[in-house]
């Protein structure tokens, strides 16, 4: 139907969704906490320390700050991905909180905005950890660092749009497998997280400067090591255009599904 | 006074299937409203027209005088729903559930906590206020599901079948407080297929089957419109000389299985032809809803 593509005209409800989230997550914070920082950790020293003992530099600069400022990225990606869809889907679906709230004066607009909006919190929260033990790790270049955190938001309401998409047209959660393993695990090996994506051959270069990863990649990279950021513009671009673009998607299908 | 609920011709189609084929009722202020049809009448489905959840196929709908769906969402901030199947959220404690749900009206915290205690207290859940939702019997949900619809102190409750599933204790405590709610003049509009939970609440009822209202009235008024003032059914024995003697007496029968129904105005010749055959075992008793509801939607199996 013509009104399921009508433009999304979400409301201060979404805050209510939001909290909602954010209230759950408290409750579990030690656990989330655990994650946030343990599992960034591991991979920097783990993989930093035992392969930045055989690479020197990567990209001119010591491996550890090139691994840092990419796990920045493929986190808050991964995080928001797995949110908006396991978790998203658990909400929509099997506990059918979206069906209380419907009942409530929220529409299914103010819902998957305020799922958005979480999903990206998630994000900045996984990145403002590995930020921390980056910093504690002595690899941060300086003050221009932290607008990581602010970026970190857009990263993952890149990757929640699509991810939210998934959640609209699953039936269970084995379906996410399919994009877990054809789109994000791809994406986070491709993408320049663990060595320039320049060594790939050029039809592989080219695909990857499609997905959006690469793009959030060369943003955070400059950031955290202390570099001239380029081509800003046309990064963040592709970084609001998945999360524009997912987002409307995933509202139409959803509303397809629900309001019936 | 204007009606709070004014559906006029309201029509659901999934597909080719009709599911709500053009339903007109309007439902005054303060009034307990009941929907009484089985399985598939098409209750749930007019429920959800009214909430906006279900965008209508054809009809028109206004309630509280707003239009639906324009005023959507103006409409909901007013309304308090019990839905068929529970929808607590099970990531939250008993009276965080209701906070969270107010959260969903704008309603700020420090108001919303203030409201639980005495909304918890209505539902007999004061002792459990702390509990995971999860441990909480089928009852205990079904009340808490009741004090949620009230944290906006709405002005329509909306209940779908509250009481189905529920041991009779566990229903009758929810009969009393839904004639607590009646008594404080909120206006309720129920879905049931349990006569006894009609008879009792509802001022006025439509029966509802195959997404049509056959009739509507108060429950007096239909069971006078609609059956016999007595009826006797007998369960046992040979029932092929009661059944010539009441036909004789202008009896309206019925079969259904082993019990054979007599429909009629006055029973006592009947009563007396039955004591005199020991075989034969029997039930008098007044009609009620019931007959009303199987000679009007039929007496075969609904899934
Ligand atoms: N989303 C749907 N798609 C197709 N058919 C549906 C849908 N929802 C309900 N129906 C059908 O509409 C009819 C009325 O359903 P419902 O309103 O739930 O009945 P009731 O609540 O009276 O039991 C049923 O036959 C049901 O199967
Ligand atoms: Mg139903």
């Amino acid at each position: 139907m013509a009104a399921d593509w009508s433009l999304p005209r979400p409301g201060r409800g979404a805050l209510a969704v939001w909290r909602r989230n954010l209230r759950v997550w408290r409750k579990l914070l030690a656990p989330a906490v655990v994650l946030n920082f343990g599992e960034p950790t591991l991979y920097l020293l783990g993989l930093g320390f035992g392969l930045g003992a055989f690479i020197d530099t990567m990209s001119g600069m010591p491996y550890l700050v090139f691994l840092a400022s990419g796990i920045i990225a493929s986190s808050a990606m991964t995080t928001a991905s797995f949110e908006a869809t396991y978790s998203v889907f658990t909400r929509m679906q099997v506990q059918r909180t979206y069906e209380a709230m419907l009942a409530t004066p929220l529409t299914l607009d103010d819902i998957l905005a305020g799922e958005l909006l979480w999903c990206a919190t998630k994000a900045t929260f996984s990145a403002a950890a590995i930020l921390a033990v980056a910093t504690l790790l002595g690899v941060v270049g300086g003050w221009q660092a932290l607008w990581v955190l602010p970026l970190a938001f857009l990263i993952g309401l890149c990757f929640a749009g699509p991810a939210l998409v998934m959640s609209a047209v699953s039936d269970n959660y084995d379906f996410f497998n399919y994009y877990f393993v054809l789109g994000v695990t791809p994406m986070l090996i491709l993408s320049g997280v663990f060595y320039p994506i320049e060594g790939l051959p050029e039809g592989a270069q080219a695909a990857i400067q499609v997905l959006p990863l690469a793009h959030a990649i060369a943003l955070t990279r400059p950031l955290v090591a202390g570099l001239p950021v380029n081509d800003v513009l046309l990064h963040v671009a592709v970084l609001v255009a998945y999360a524009a673009g997912g987002f409307h998607v995933a509202l139409a299908l959803t509303r397809r599904r629900l309001l019936v | 006074m204007p009606p709070i609920v004014r559906a006029d011709g309201l029509v659901k189609r999934y597909g080719g299937f009709t599911a709500v084929a053009g339903v007109s009722f309007d439902i005054p202020a303060g009034c307990c409203f009941g929907v009484l049809g089985p399985n598939g009448a098409g209750k749930t489905t007019t429920l959800r027209m009214i909430l906006g959840m279900t965008p209508m196929t054809a009809g028109s709908l206004s309630v509280f005088g707003l239009g639906m769906p324009a005023d959507g969402r103006a409409i909901r901030r007013r309304i308090g729903v019990v839905p068929q199947a529970d929808n607590l959220d099970p990531d939250f404690r008993v009276d965080e559930n209701l906070e969270v749900h107010a959260s969903y009206f704008g309603i700020d915290a420090a108001t919303a906590r203030a409201r639980v205690p005495e909304l918890l207290a209505f539902a007999n859940l004061t002792d459990r206020r702390h509990a995971k939702t999860d441990t909480l019997s089928g009852g205990m949900k079904r009340r808490l599901t009741i004090a949620r619809a009230l944290i906006n102190a709405p002005d329509l409750v909306m209940l779908d079948e509250p009481t189905t599933g529920l041991d009779p204790q566990a229903r009758h405590v929810i009969w009393s407080r839904l004639a607590a709610l009646k008594a404080r003049g909120t206006t309720l509009l129920l879905t049931t297929h349990y006569m006894e939970e009609a008879e009792r609440l509802c001022d006025e009822l439509v029966i509802m089957d195959q997404g049509r209202i056959l009739d509507r009235g108060t429950p007096r008024e239909l069971i006078r419109r609609h059956v016999e003032p007595e009826v006797i059914e007998v369960r046992a024995g040979d029932t092929a000389r009661f059944r010539a003697f009441a036909e004789h007496h202008g009896c309206r029968l019925e079969q259904q299985g082993m019990s054979l129904y007599c429909y009629g105005q006055d029973s006592a010749p009947l009563l007396g032809f039955l004591q005199q055959d020991a075989d034969l075992v029997y039930l008098h008793r007044p009609a009620g809803l019931e007959d009303v509801f199987l000679r009007l939607t039929g007496r075969e199996l609904r899934d």
